[in-house]
């Protein structure tokens, strides 16, 4: 197994406030690796580091041992980190199939002179990644609302067509924010079998934040728990359970 | 002939198509005939109302052609890349002033540019200031000019958002029209501008162009038309295809970064696309669009002058936009026909009840109800051109009509003609059912 990507004591300000205090962490190949902690612990602050949205002032972030430190967030998407958002950041005005090829954006090379005269490459290489976005909808299975705006569908399918879109950029690490917050059990179960496949199938290794603690101590192969900005904990879900640390900050000093 | 499903789809390139169903084929293509039969003058159509249909209407409907393609461009701008920019008649403005100085007919180039006053006191730039060269580079010229323009002006634009870029542009228009005023000698006079070369294809300098649409005659030695005729099929033709264009930067990979920008700019940049990279694009496209209608604009109208290109242009743009529907380009056509052909219905229309008043009948009680026929009578509507007050002219209530409908638009159907259309064809779909 190599590493993919290496977080390296990254510590991350607002003003006078430490959003993230000196963490540090690495995601294996094929490995799901997931973020927990209580509200404002820095979950949602690690990824947009990761994603470049927002600049750690100090630690490095390495992607296949090259930093990425700097880099614009288009070019991290280049690099082959996708993510999914917390609250849903689809595109609402556009379609699922739409949607999912925008996914492909990165993937694709047409330039704009190119589409605009259509006929020829540009055409060409649209229809080849329009089959390509069908084979996302066949494993999310979301055949029947492919040319819904997704401003129209349940919160459910716009979390899967979410998905769908990371997926579409073809990349070897995804980062997955809350990929069941706001579920129900079913919307849940599927949700979680959706993620093994993607591990299983595809192979793609994740970074999943999550809130649903049974969903996180089943499918996860390491757990890190965060706690305002700092890292209480990290190694196999069996043994952050017990960690005295963990259980203080999710319930109190007393039961530790 | 085997029954097929309805919308049943078998290739991708089907749900890629320009017009994908069966209706939108025959619909337009049944629009772009009439078009053109009416400009044709086809006998079969003469059995329409007068006020609706003759000779009078190729001019206001020609005229609209330039103006419907940059009103393209301002639908890939605002529309599709969500950036409201109310500058657009500041970049057609250069696209007209690029083509005047490399199409106006002359011999010397710049330094034949010396203003003097004609004989009815117009500030007058001899009508030879200019390269005196042919369209297919004074055209594409005036594109690009403004392009460069609209990349000059972009990395600006790109930092500010919303309705604060709106008020930004306001400041473009008043740099326009600023330089208008300050460079007479070069623009004209503030009013009534420089005159213009004519609309016409030559290989270069030549004493007979190519192809002539400044007179009657043998088109390509197979119809006689017109000189309006001519002008119409030639500007219809270029809106066409325009309009292709548009709609393959739309269906394409360019179109969709444009609309993720517009939608959601920063998930857009997580997901890979370079924001101000497609900002920049939005904006070079829409001013390209721009540059050339600008360019036609003038060109048909056969003047160029600084006080076209003010902010009531742009304000027509955002009214054919928000009535037509924003984001599609059927709306943009049909926000462009209501704009600017609603003056001249009312015009026509009032002319016609004009005729009609004394005739008896139903529509002459009408038309002498409506029209004010001089002191002492209480009809709305005054046939006299320049009347102030009560009651108001043609001219006036056209402003009203026109101001009344936009807010009927806003709070009715926000999604515009579009939007009605939208509508109809739902309730058929799914007709005798509600969903």
């Amino acid at each position: 197994m190599t590493t993919l990507l290496d977080v390296q004591d990254i510590t991350l300000r607002f003003g006078g406030v430490t959003a993230i205090n000196s963490v540090g962490f690495d995601v294996q190949e094929g490995e799901l690796f997931s973020i927990i902690g209580p509200n404002g612990a820095g979950k949602t602050s690690i990824f947009n580091t990761i994603s470049q949205v927002y600049r750690p002032q100090e630690g490095d972030i390495k992607w296949k041992g090259e930093s990425i430190m700097g880099q614009r967030p288009d070019k991290v998407a280049e690099l082959g980190i996708a993510r999914t958002f917390q609250n849903i950041e689809l595109f609402p005005q556009m379609t699922v199939i739409d949607n999912l090829l925008l996914g492909r954006h990165i993937r694709m090379k047409s330039s704009w002179l190119a589409g605009a005269m259509w006929f020829g490459a540009a055409k060409k290489e649209e229809m080849a990644n329009r089959r390509r976005v069908e084979d996302i909808v066949d494993f999310l299975e979301i055949e029947s609302w492919r040319k819904s705006p997704v401003a129209l569908l349940p919160y459910g399918i716009q979390k899967r067509v979410e998905l769908g879109r990371a997926l579409a950029m073809e990349p070897e690490l995804l980062l997955l924010d809350e990929p069941v917050a706001g579920m129900n059990q079913e919307e849940t179960e599927d949700m979680a079998r959706f993620i093994l496949d993607i591990r299983h199938e595809l192979g793609i290794a994740m970074i999943m934040v999550e809130h649903d603690m049974g969903l996180v101590m089943d499918i996860a192969d390491r757990v890190m728990v965060l706690d305002f900005g700092q890292r209480i904990a990290i190694g196999t879900p069996d043994v952050v359970q017990k960690d005295p640390a963990v259980i203080a900050a999710y319930l109190g000093s007393e039961f530790a | 002939m085997a029954y097929r499903r309805p919308l049943l789809r078998t290739a991708y390139e089907q749900d890629a198509a320009i017009l994908p169903t069966w209706f939108q084929r025959v619909a337009f293509f049944l629009l772009v005939f009439t078009f053109g039969l009416a400009a044709l003058g086809a006998p079969f159509l003469s059995g329409i109302p007068s006020f609706f249909l003759g000779n009078t209407w190729i001019n206001p409907i020609t005229n609209m052609l330039p103006l419907g393609i940059a009103a393209l461009g301002f639908m890939i701008l605002v529309g599709v890349t969500g950036q409201v920019s109310i500058g657009h008649a500041f970049f057609m403005g250069v696209g007209a002033y690029v083509a005047v100085s490399l199409g106006g007919t002359g011999d010397g180039g710049w330094k034949a540019c010396v203003p003097f006053h004609d004989e009815v006191g117009l500030l007058e730039t001899a009508g030879q200031c200019g390269m005196g060269l042919p369209m297919w580079i004074w055209l594409p010229a005036a594109g690009i000019g403004a392009t460069l323009m609209g990349i000059l002006v972009s990395p600006a634009a790109v930092k500010v958002r919303g309705l604060y870029l709106a008020i930004a542009t306001i400041g473009l228009i008043f740099i326009g029209l600023h330089l208008g005023r300050m460079l007479p000698e070069y623009a004209g006079d503030f009013e009534s501008g420089r005159k213009w070369p004519k609309l016409q294809f030559k290989f270069w300098q030549e004493e007979t162009p190519l192809v002539d649409m400044t007179s009657d005659g043998k088109w390509f030695g197979l119809i006689h038309l017109t000189e309006e005729q001519k002008q119409f099929f030639f500007l219809f033709t270029l809106l066409l295809i325009f309009g292709v264009i548009t709609k393959n930067i739309v269906r394409s990979r360019t179109g969709r970064a444009l609309q993720a920008i517009r939608d959601r700019d920063i998930a857009a940049e997580v997901m890979g696309v370079p924001e101000f990279k497609y900002k920049l694009i939005g904006f070079a496209i829409s001013s390209f669009y721009a540059g050339i209608g600008g360019a036609l604009f003038a060109s048909y109208n056969g003047r160029v002058a600084p006080i076209q290109w003010s902010l009531f242009l742009s304000v027509d743009f955002i009214a054919i936009l928000l009535i037509g529907g924003a984001g599609t380009i059927a709306g943009t056509m049909l926000g462009l026909i209501f704009v600017e052909l609603t003056p001249e219905v009312v015009k026509k229309f009032t002319e016609w009840l004009g005729d009609q008043v004394g005739g008896g009948g139903l529509v002459g009680w009408f038309a002498d109800v409506l029209l004010t026929q001089g002191p002492g009578d209480f009809g709305p509507i005054s046939l006299t051109p320049a009347a102030p007050g009560w009651p108001m002219s043609v001219f006036l209530w056209n402003f009203v009509i026109f101001g009344v409908l936009i807010v009927v638009f806003m709070i009715f159907e926000p999604q515009g003609l579009y939007g009605i259309w939208v509508r109809i064809r739902n309730y058929w779909k799914g007709w005798p059912f509600s969903y």
